[in-house]
């Protein structure tokens, strides 16, 4: 089967993503999708640290320690873009006013639970940032991540067993091998990958899994 | 005549007690006031509880505070980064507590206490270990957590522009958590690169109105440098 790599993720996520969208990326994967978004799409990309029309990084040289996006690092403001601080920021979230947010995950429910902040690991220190917000703020809530961990267990399951980010909230997961819908009445298979079988993909996953929109 | 500024870093910060919560702007190091920093660390104030999005990265500004032990409790979103060692060794050692709140309920939080409210209803972290034990309520059939206010003896922030009244404007994503800070502290301390007579900043554009600072202190001309 063609499994996807990362970039194919990415452009895929990208493409679902409407002109005059606000969208938050989070860190890691998801900041990829920035780099696909059709160029005849203006779309908003906000920055929980304080910035809405978020642009490309800088060229070498040209970056700026002030202007920095949610993974520190630096980047630039588009033409009309706009600074704000922290508390407008999380409203921007909060509030409902985000249309998209992409966020990775270490385990997603079928009913849309996220478990992306912490492992549970004993030792490790906590740390949350604005994943909270995010999960439960934005209209609608991607995931993007791996089917499978590298031991090959799936990583969207009935019920999450690492701690929880948020209740009910992912509407849409991007895999490597499928995309699904998620809801109250469980997941429902939008896309496989060529190569792919609805019966390949229960057995992969082991949850029940419906087919279509 | 009312005159907010200050001399130097070390009358800016003149007063901050042992015991005292001091709430530090910056995310990472966008907008951390590093002058004010040092100058607490010289000053010598202890057993302090510190609010931040973060708890240091490198060697200094609020690492270097970490570093000299100063700091009995944090209170942030994000502590682990690659760069966070000195917090990490003292977490490790159970030599500092930590409090773990989503980024947006600290922003949330630190306003209301600006704001005068007794407590918020927040969507962010119900049915999450960071909710647990807390009163809940649903309210039209979404679930909410009772949060309550973060208040602060004194607020370090940082901001580009400020005059003699305390009005403030900042640089790009270096504001971050100053507006907020500077409203739910009770003396909120301003470093500013520039300190510029009343009337050059725009009314219209002021982002903190001077009755939120009571302090403003202008960089080192070395600092105002490296942030011009």
């Amino acid at each position: 089967m063609n499994r996807m790599n990362r970039e194919q993720m990415a452009r895929r996520v990208a493409a679902d993503i409407p002109e005059g969208a606000y969208v938050n990326l989070g860190i890691g994967l998801p900041t990829t999708v920035a780099d696909f978004l059709p160029p005849e799409r203006e779309i908003f990309l906000q920055s929980e640290n304080g910035l809405l029309g978020m642009g490309p990084a800088p060229a070498p040289g040209e970056e700026d320690p002030e202007l920095i996006n949610a993974g520190k690092q630096p980047v630039t403001l588009l033409t009309g873009g706009a600074y704000f601080h922290h508390a407008d920021s999380f409203a921007m979230m909060r509030g409902g006013h985000l249309d998209i947010c992409v966020l990775g995950a270490f385990q997603v429910s079928v009913f849309g639970d996220l478990a992306n902040w912490a492992t549970g690991e004993s030792g490790a220190i906590p740390a949350v940032g604005g994943a909270m917000d995010l999960a439960i703020g934005a209209k609608r809530t991607f995931v993007m991540m791996d089917l499978l961990t590298r031991q090959g267990e799936s990583k969207l399951v009935q019920a999450c067993t690492y701690p929880i980010t948020g209740l009910a909230c992912v509407s849409r997961v991007y895999t490597d091998l499928a995309v699904f819908d998620l809801g109250p009445d469980g997941a429902r298979v939008i896309e496989l990958v060529d190569g792919l079988t609805l019966d390949a993909l229960r057995e992969l996953t082991g949850v029940p899994l419906m087919m279509g929109s | 005549m009312i005159d907010k500024t200050v001399g130097d870093f070390e009358a800016a910060v003149a007063g901050v007690f042992d015991g005292a919560s001091v709430m530090i702007g910056g995310f990472g190091t966008a907008g951390m006031p590093d002058g004010l920093i040092d100058a607490l660390i010289a000053q010598g104030a202890t057993d302090l509880t510190v609010i931040n999005n973060n708890a240091g990265n490198g060697e200094t500004g609020l690492a270097a505070l970490l570093k000299a032990k100063r700091v009995r409790k944090i209170i942030c979103s994000f502590p682990r980064q690659s760069d966070s060692q000195h917090f990490d060794a003292l977490y490790r050692a159970g030599q500092i507590e930590l409090e773990l709140v989503p980024q947006g309920n600290l922003a949330a939080r630190i306003h209301a206490a600006g704001a005068g409210l007794g407590a918020i209803f927040t969507p962010t972290g119900y049915g999450t270990l960071l909710a647990e034990g807390k009163e809940t309520r649903e309210i039209e059939g979404r679930h909410y957590v009772l949060e309550y206010p973060i208040h602060a003896d004194f607020a370090l922030i940082k901001a580009q522009r400020g005059d003699r009244w305390g009005n403030l404007v900042y640089r790009k994503t270096a504001r971050n958590f100053g507006p907020i800070m500077a409203m739910a502290a009770k003396c909120t301390i301003a470093q500013v690169v520039e300190i510029v007579p009343l009337g050059d900043l725009d009314p219209e554009a002021i982002v903190t109105p001077g009755i939120f600072v009571q302090r403003v202190v202008q960089s080192r001309p070395a600092l105002a440098a490296i942030a011009a």
